[in-house]
């Protein structure tokens, strides 16, 4: 890459062929995009399949290359189900795949279930993120731009959120939250619940970002090309939306990315109390934990925590390789210096 | 700096008072009392005369004397747990998950540092990819998942640590170790980076020009400056360690007060939620304010700006 190439493309561009140059975080990026892809198109697909059960040869079956579930039986299963009708097409295959990582406890197929599970710490890792974007980058610019007072008053905000451990935000907003969301879900419990853990996991990881981008409006505030913005009488907004923003896109970008493994841990360690999603909705959390639970020393049912802590240890590698790939190409300076 | 010292303190102390406040407002609001939550109705004298007792019913008073008893380390009595103050809960809690959060870190710094000063040295040899990896690896992998593993290994198979528990020296290790992984992997990037950051300047160019012994310029001088963002993560570090530690307690079953923090809040004991928030969050403060007290005794930028 020369000096001369480098100053006739755009920063976006630019930034582009740096990210792509890191193999292991464009690697990564689509090995994610592959398995959002597939998990939303399997996931009403398996949501109705995994909870086929009562089944007792399947019960804690290894896993197998073919089903040991009667066709017939999940045939007859699937016809009651309002979602699984319209898979029976796809038939024989994915009915032989439920055997692919083996049975659980309750003699579920842990494929379907892995998928589900899947679907639903990434959901909460994007939703995370989501409102870590929203908040942490409003508090941050409006902190950083207003300035004296306020800034201390929002800075110090932050700086109490962080003192509050964010496992009893969650217990206590779940315990709150409970009753009004489930009124409001009607009988979808499990919907209720998964809302109240975006809100609440949400609420506590937006701290960083807003940090983030002080920081960064702080320093950008000072450039000469703001200063004329403002002497040409853009207002504050403008300034914002116009020359502010463009230039936090990398930082929100690369922390937004970072937000999502961290979430999903969270939800993992969650699940792991016994405070995360509730039975029988999984995640890759849930089920990693119910594979601990039903592991002990004399019959290792290894199936059960070797695929979903794989899966969740894989999206997680995945989600920081592409965290870094994105921070090396946003940011050169920090590239440079680990190619010294 | 002693003024500097004594306005951090300050606003440490009304740090905490919000803290305070905040949790207060949250537990006060929450639908469901301590007094509700056994099997049967308790008659209405009973429940006259509990909050008559402890004012329950009305949160300003609630809230000043539980600060005023929290400020003498009485933090009242325990509604979940019969027979026992909080204070005593906390005394005998505390000092595990102290002693647990400090091995685990001691266990960070002492593999975390070298591996990344190794690994910076080493650029892109085979030993910083496979650092790397395990990087990669500590962090993403959930404590619950290492713990266990450790467990399954260490204690059922190959019997060399007892199953579960404390008190003795081979309780310590696994649980130890299992804690501090995500902190030596986050300790040895930090430090890879910090280290290459300053290879890279011009003050090691001229050692190493000068003739000194590479050995000798990587540890004193660049080792140096590359700390200091590790020492500035230390703070935070250690008191995460000691009041995140609720998973492997829960793993090793540790009598820490991370179980007591979860139970507490699950049966909205509201003395003891208060009061296990107090102790994390003070923790929590008191760390960042020592990390900032040593971090101007060790960069002299700072310390002449002060």
């Amino acid at each position: 890459m020369t000096q001369n190439s480098n100053s006739q493309s755009r920063p976006s561009s630019r930034a582009w062929r740096r990210f792509r140059a890191h193999r292991a975080a464009t690697a990564s990026g689509v090995f994610l995009l592959i398995a959002l892809v597939l998990v939303i198109m399997l996931a009403p697909f398996s949501a109705s399949w995994y909870d086929v059960q009562g089944i007792t040869e399947a019960i804690r079956h290894p896993p197998a290359a073919h089903s040991v579930v009667d066709y017939e039986a999940y045939r007859q299963d699937l016809q009651t189900r309002p979602v699984g009708r319209s898979f029976l097409s796809i038939g024989r295959s994915a009915y032989r795949a439920t055997a692919w990582m083996g049975y659980d406890n309750l003699g579920r197929s842990l494929l379907y279930r892995c998928l589900f599970g899947w679907l639903v710490s990434l959901t909460i890792g994007l939703a995370a993120a989501a409102i870590s974007v929203t908040i942490g980058v409003m508090w941050g610019s409006t902190a950083a731009l207003a300035g004296g007072r306020t800034d201390a008053l929002l800075m110090r905000v932050v700086d109490i959120l962080y003192g509050l451990p964010y496992i009893l935000l969650v217990i206590l907003l779940k315990i709150a939250l409970t009753h009004p969301l489930t009124r409001l879900c009607g009988d979808r419990v499990q919907a209720a619940n998964v809302i109240i853990l975006f809100i609440a996991i949400g609420a506590v990881s937006w701290l960083t970002m807003a940090r983030v981008i002080r920081g960064q409006v702080l320093s950008l505030r000072e450039q000469p090309f703001i200063e004329a913005a403002r002497a040409a009488g853009v207002g504050p907004l403008g300034i914002l939306r116009r020359h502010l923003l463009p230039n936090l896109i990398g930082p929100i970008v690369v922390y937004a990315t970072l937000v999502i493994p961290q979430a999903i841990l969270q939800e993992s360690f969650l699940s792991f109390l016994g405070i995360g999603v509730q039975a029988p909705t999984p995640s890759l959390g849930r089920l990693a934990a119910e594979g601990i639970e039903a592991v002990n020393p004399f019959v290792g049912f290894w199936w059960l925590i070797a695929f979903p802590c794989g899966l969740l240890v894989l999206t997680l590698l995945a989600l920081n390789f592409l965290g870094d790939g994105l921070r090396d190409a946003f940011d050169p300076k920090s590239s440079t210096a680990v190619l010294v | 700096m002693i003024s500097r010292l004594t306005k951090r303190i300050l606003i440490g102390a009304l740090t905490l008072l919000c803290i305070y406040a905040i949790t207060f407002a949250m537990v006060i609001t929450t639908p469901g009392n301590p007094f509700q939550m056994s099997e049967r109705n308790m008659p209405p004298e009973v429940i006259r005369a509990l909050n008559a007792r402890y004012h329950m019913d009305q949160p300003l008073r609630y809230f000043f004397e539980f600060l005023g008893g929290a400020l003498r380390l009485d933090f009242g009595p325990s509604f979940q747990h019969k027979d026992w103050t909080v204070a005593q809960i906390i005394g005998q809690a505390l000092p595990v998950s102290i002693v647990l959060g400090f091995l685990a870190i001691l266990i960070a710094v002492l593999v975390g540092v070298p591996v990344g000063v190794l690994s910076a040295v080493r650029r892109n040899g085979w030993f910083d990819l496979s650092t790397l990896g395990f990087v990669l690896i500590g962090i993403s992998l959930p404590t619950f998942v290492t713990g266990s593993v450790l467990l399954l290994m260490f204690a059922v198979w190959l019997n060399w640590a007892p199953i579960g528990g404390w008190g003795t020296l081979g309780h310590l290790p696994l649980p130890g170790l299992t804690l501090s992984l995500p902190f030596m992997a986050y300790i040895a990037r930090l430090t890879r980076v910090g280290m290459l950051d300053v290879l890279g300047s011009d003050f090691i160019r001229t050692g190493l020009a000068k003739g000194l012994p590479a050995r000798r310029v990587v540890w004193k001088h660049a080792f140096k400056v590359a700390f200091l963002p590790v020492l500035s993560y230390l703070g935070p570090a250690a008191a995460q360690a000691m009041t995140g530690s609720f998973v492997v307690e829960k793993v090793f079953s540790i009598p820490g007060l991370g179980q007591h923090f979860v139970d507490s809040a699950l049966n909205l004991d509201r003395g003891l939620i208060m009061s296990t928030v107090l102790v994390f969050a003070a923790i929590l403060i008191a760390f960042n304010l020592i990390v900032d007290v040593l971090y101007a005794a060790v960069d002299p930028r700072i310390r002449e700006a002060a």
